[in-house]
């Protein structure tokens, strides 16, 4: 092992990493919000790699410029996902943890199986677009370009974000809402309004690492699940409440990733992610920036 | 309020034994192997549930890795009969009894975290045995372990020619998890495991130890899966890693709990009873097409019970009893 394998590989999972923390950041968003977990994260990105790749197949539109459709259609998408489910599932009067992380994901598998009724369990790919399978040398070292302009997406989509949360009047007003629900309807501020928005904000989120993922990787059914996971890790990492924590744990799990992958098997390279989760909350039980 | 909740538990226990020896008989009457299959299976999901039930219902612990025990309790008895020739009870046993100690050393660092950080915890390490399980040649790695056809004995918990003893065997496994379900619910355990739930700050001030009592728990609740996990590989005499320890088992395991009444002595049963059934006859009438119809149907039934009864399905009936008490 050469010292420029292990700069080659650490690259790649730093960029990784930050696609990771792209596709964490709705779901940090969500339940800084409001403390719930949603299950069916992995189908909103399902959803939006479909999307990608139906707007390529029968409109040519390259995923780069679909990016922001499918990010408009994934905010409505999340929006009426909050209105139509979660609205409710926050009502529950008993049990309210398990009800949310129930219907969420009984949701998912509404969504799976939608996506098998009308798209087949086929995996799908997107063939010959601008960046499919091109790389870069930097100092010698290839990048893959998809994911290198996903890393600057995820970068860019961060400091949107953090300008967003802390400049604006609707950032302000998710903020408040965080906060305090209750007082923030004295001040006339309509609670599920925010958090419809806040739904749809970041369903936005994994549109775009959806759109950017459909370049390189297969699109099928299932595809959610395995993401699903490393997302709630990375949140989890980061700590729950902290939406920059996202972006950390996100750099984090695609470098430990990638070095997991140098030393062990290509099969066992998940399991460096999750051992690093539980050693730092057996330390930290909050995660590394969690507020709570 | 104590003798009211005396009778109660004395009525409990004779609707149980009543329901045991009805669900006994079934099969004199119901010849369909098919049929048989769907009643084994369900009995089975009830066991599993209730156990699940202990550590994530009553004292509030939400495990979604509980597939990590019933595969333990798979493996256990798969590898001791094919690689030693260990009877399946004394590999039943073993499996409970490793997924029982595995179950407090992994309590130990994971009880100290709380809410979605346990629940993740829990994910990740079910998910870590199972990607170790698939790289393990010596266990059959990927591809799992065939148990072989050794005879036709309850010795060797083998039985090729009728589906009857697997279906007494799971009634007896799902009575005895109700049982040390209801026996529990009024120990002094049972009291701890719910007042941690409720508050832990508060049950540890009144002298609960928070941290025993979840050791408990994960115990018992995991010796239980364990053995249902030996059940099942003896029953279906075919495992692979996926099938008994993937993600998906967690969440079955836990579903009848929750759609049932999460924390509730019946809830499970209830659960397992009305889900186990609809998604069998969904799956062959309605999933051969290969075209996911079950899964928006099973989602959908999963997405609107949740939302409509939050405190599952026996809310329902306790409401009913209710307003016939009222009206007397």
């Amino acid at each position: 092992m050469t010292a420029e394998t292990i700069i080659q590989s650490l690259a790649s999972g730093l960029l990784m990493g930050l696609l990771y923390g792209l596709i964490a950041a709705g779901l940090a968003l969500i339940f800084g919000l409001m403390d719930v977990v949603n299950f069916a994260h992995g189908e909103f990105l399902m959803i939006a790699m479909y999307a990608t790749f139906f707007l390529f197949a029968f409109f040519a539109i390259d995923p780069l410029l679909a990016a922001p459709l499918v990010a408009a259609a994934l905010f409505v998408f999340g929006a009426v996902v909050y209105l139509l489910v979660v609205r409710f599932a926050m009502r529950a009067k008993a049990n309210a943890g398990m009800v949310q992380i129930f219907s969420t994901f009984g949701l998912a598998i509404v969504m799976r199986g939608l996506a098998q009724f009308f798209f087949t369990p086929d995996y799908r790919s997107v063939t010959n677009s601008w960046l499919g399978g091109k790389t870069v040398s930097i100092a010698g070292i290839y990048l893959p370009e998809p994911q290198l302009i996903g890393a600057m997406l995820s970068i860019a989509a961060f400091v949107a974000l953090y300008f967003f949360i802390n400049r604006t009047d609707f950032g302000r007003a998710l903020e408040a809402t965080r906060e305090d629900a209750g007082a923030v309807a004295l001040v006339g501020i309509d609670k599920n309004r925010v958090f419809a928005l806040g739904w749809g904000l970041g369903a936005a989120l994994v549109g775009l690492a959806g759109a950017i993922m459909a370049i390189f990787f297969y699109i099928y059914p299932d595809v959610g699940a395995s993401f699903a996971l490393i997302a709630y890790v990375t949140v989890a990492l980061g700590g729950f409440g902290s939406v920059f924590g996202a972006f950390a744990g996100g750099i984090i799990v695609g470098l430990v990733e990638a070095t997991t992958a140098l030393i062990l098997p290509p099969s066992l390279k998940s399991v460096g992610i999750y051992a690093v989760y539980l050693l730092v909350v057996f330390i930290r039980p909050r995660g590394l920036f969690g507020s709570m | 309020m104590d003798t009211h909740f005396a009778q109660r538990r004395r009525r409990d226990l004779i609707v149980a034994a009543c329901l045991a020896v009805i669900a006994a008989l079934v099969p004199l009457f119901v010849k369909d192997v098919y049929v048989q299959n769907i009643m084994v299976l369900t009995l089975m999901y009830a066991a599993l549930s209730q156990s699940w039930n202990i550590l994530s219902g009553y004292c509030g612990q939400i495990s979604l890795g509980h597939a990590l025990y019933f595969g333990l309790g798979a493996y256990t008895t798969a590898l001791l009969f094919t690689k030693f020739g260990v009877l399946p009870w004394f590999g039943m046993l073993a499996g409970g009894a490793i997924s029982a100690v595995i179950a407090m050393a992994l309590g130990y660092p994971c009880f100290r975290l709380r809410g979605h950080y346990f629940v993740i915890a829990t994910i990740v390490i079910a998910e870590i045995a199972l990607v170790l399980i698939q790289n393990w040649d010596w266990a059959g790695a990927a591809l799992g372990i065939d148990i072989p056809v050794r005879g036709d004995s309850w010795l060797k918990f083998q039985f090729t020619r009728s589906k009857l003893p697997y279906f007494y065997f799971a009634l007896a496994l799902a009575c005895i998890a109700w049982f040390v379900t209801w026996w529990l619910e009024d120990s002094k355990w049972g009291y701890w495991w719910r007042a941690v739930k409720d508050n832990p700050d508060a049950a540890e001030s009144l002298g609960v130890v928070v941290f025993n009592s979840k050791m408990g728990a994960a115990a018992v609740s995991a010796f239980l899966v364990a053995v249902g996990g030996s059940f099942y590989a003896q029953f279906v005499s075919y495992i692979d890693p996926e099938s008994v320890m993937g993600f998906q088992f967690s969440l079955l395991m836990a579903l009848p709990a929750v759609l049932g009444g999460i924390g509730t002595l019946w809830g499970p049963v209830l659960g397992a009873v009305i889900l186990i059934p609809l998604t069998e006859l969904t799956r062959s009438f309605i999933g051969g097409s290969g075209r996911g119809v079950d899964l928006i149907v099973y989602g959908a039934l999963i997405v609107a019970i949740s939302l409509a009864l939050p405190r599952g399905l026996v809310s329902v009936f306790s409401m009913l009893t209710g307003r016939k008490e009222a009206a007397r």
